[in-house]
């Protein structure tokens, strides 16, 4: 039969189809449903300089503590019941991030709808007068050609987010791509996706088509397979953030890593050593194991 | 109820609620523990139409205590249409800050210099967005002349001097509208658009407010002037203590004197 084609892949093919140098969107939100088993492949692998576009959480914290990012777009990073990120400070304070553009929260969604929608800006009032323009001086304003009543209003000109590869987290797929989100909110992954040129989705779980909307309404499926190049299956693979209902953000991990991030440099080793020095395999047997130590 | 004194925190409650009761029917935006029980108790007191969400993304219904699950839900407010909600307008936000200036310009980014701060916050947020697309109020639980300084190291939030310099895009829709501390509640009606003492909470002065501020405020010549913060009616002590906080979670962020 016409079916069409068949678009699962394993963590190590999309890293490894990665290069130096590519502008990375992360999808999810601060601490929820990000795609943290493919940052942690990141974590593994020799990319470098990457620019990282992301509303922030520990995957920023994580990649900037492995010094894999060139330049960081951002418009907050927040681990929400740790509102601040220990990593990320630490990268801020020691200037470790060669090239940061803090951005307004609605500006960076404003800059990915103009690269899905293939524009170079789009204009919004967001920006103006703050310092979002004055530490971003490339960042320009446009003046409106048209009068509604407050004269030619002078708007900044958001660029667009064009984005090299997408990564998101979503609930179920199908092997084509089609992705539902389950939980309260989609974010905005379908943006991320449609702002780059190739986009990989890890799921929880690859189910038929049918079963995609078998229980779930169809204004669930998020991602059409046209906006998705590859698709793994990987449980747990939000953890430590969280995938609503599959799970909530796992607290006593979250803390016990900023509680790593914020401490020696022997913490940290500790840290790393104990979870992320191996495969993804071995880094969920040792959340299991943390799990069972903490007496789950 | 019983007849223990009003405490402060019951004060920045009843004033935050004061922020909210002229607002009307548009979505009432707390971020933390104090702004979320301000504006719940405006909902069941002074402004029944505002509408108020879990903070997650679900508009509710019911007015549930703090940190409790709404019953009923009215609609969904996930993050891409809480920014709809921001450009359309009807939206008041109160919001943190880490430093407000003498011109009602708000900081969450960081502290220091932004290439390389000494102390990374949040981020700057949503806070330039909010602050020239719908009405914004600060909240600010401990007072002190670090919070309040002359100027802020980034600006996030735009007060209105800024806006009108930046031009009729940002100044159009710039409504800093309350400033409500421990101490006091500020509004911007100084002179050059400067921060002015409203009201000095019960049992705090003038010169309280004043020692505390790393700025001259807008005050009266004659202290005697500034109005004292209302006292919350019995009915918004027993909404406060019985209904929305009976855990007292407000006294982490307002310790008894």
């Amino acid at each position: 039969m016409n079916k069409p084609r068949d678009k699962q892949m394993t963590i190590d093919e999309v890293v490894a189809s990665l290069e130096d140098g590519m502008t990375i969107g992360i999808g999810g939100w601060g601490p929820r449903r990000k795609p943290m088993a493919l940052v942690r492949a990141i974590l593994r692998s020799d990319l470098k300089d990457l620019t990282i576009v992301s509303w922030g959480g520990a995957d920023v914290g994580l990649l900037a503590r492995a010094g894999k990012i060139r330049r960081l777009v951002y418009a907050f990073v927040s681990l929400d019941s740790i509102p601040l990120e220990p990593n990320f400070q630490r990268a801020r304070q020691n200037a470790t991030i060669p090239e940061v553009v803090e951005l307004d929260e609605g500006m960076f969604q404003t800059g990915l709808k103009a690269a899905a929608e293939r524009l170079p800006f789009l204009p919004m009032r967001a920006g103006l007068g703050s310092d979002v323009l004055v530490n971003n001086p490339w960042i320009k304003t446009v003046t409106s050609p048209y009068d509604d009543g407050a004269g030619l209003e002078e708007l900044v000109a958001v660029p667009a987010l064009k984005l090299d590869v997408a990564l998101v987290h979503l609930n179920r797929a199908d092997v084509h791509g089609n992705a539902t989100y389950l939980g309260p909110d989609p974010y905005f992954d379908d943006l991320f996706a449609m702002a780059a040129d190739r986009t990989y989705l890890s799921v929880e779980q690859v189910v038929d088509t049918a079963g995609l909307t078998v229980d779930t309404p169809v204004q669930r499926v998020l991602l059409n397979r046209m906006m998705v190049t590859g698709v793994v299956e990987t449980p747990n693979g939000a953890h430590f953030t969280n995938c609503v209902p599959d799970y909530e953000r796992d607290e006593r991990f979250q803390k016990a890593y900023a509680a790593a991030a914020g401490g020696t440099d022997e913490d940290w080793a500790a840290f790393e050593e104990r979870f992320l020095s191996g495969d993804e395999a071995a880094y969920q047997a040792a959340v299991q194991a943390f799990a069972e130590e903490q007496g789950k | 109820m019983s007849n223990e004194v009003v405490t402060r925190a019951d004060v920045c409650a009843a004033a935050i609620a004061d922020a909210f009761k002229d607002d009307g029917e548009i979505f009432g935006s707390p971020m933390g523990l104090l702004p979320m029980l301000g504006v719940r108790l405006a909902k069941l007191t002074s402004n029944p139409d505002l509408v108020i969400s879990d903070g997650e993304s679900v508009f509710l219904s019911g007015v549930p205590p703090l940190f409790a699950k709404g019953d009923v839900v009215e609609g969904w407010i996930p993050f891409r249409r809480v920014f709809d909600v921001v450009a359309y307008g009807k939206r008041h936000v109160m919001m943190g800050a880490t430093q407000v200036d003498r011109h009602g310009n708000q900081n969450i980014s960081a502290i220091g210099p932004f290439a390389q701060p000494k102390r990374q916050l949040l981020g700057s947020r949503g806070a330039p967005g909010n602050t020239v697309n719908n009405r914004t109020s600060y909240w600010v639980p401990k007072h002190s002349d670090r919070v309040f300084v002359e100027q802020v190291d980034i600006v996030s939030g735009v007060g209105p001097a800024r806006a009108k310099a930046a031009g009729a895009g940002a100044s159009r829709y710039n409504d800093i509208h309350r400033i409500v501390s421990n101490l006091g509640v500020f509004d911007m009606g100084g002179a050059d658009d400067t921060m002015r003492l409203v009201s000095v909470h019960p049992g705090v002065t003038v010169d309280d407010v004043v020692a505390a501020t790393g700025f001259a405020l807008d005050i009266p010549a004659d202290h005697s002037q500034v109005a004292t913060t209302r006292e919350p009616s019995y009915e918004e002590l027993v909404i406060i203590r019985e209904v929305l906080d009976p855990k007292g979670l407000r006294f982490k962020e307002v310790p008894h004197e």
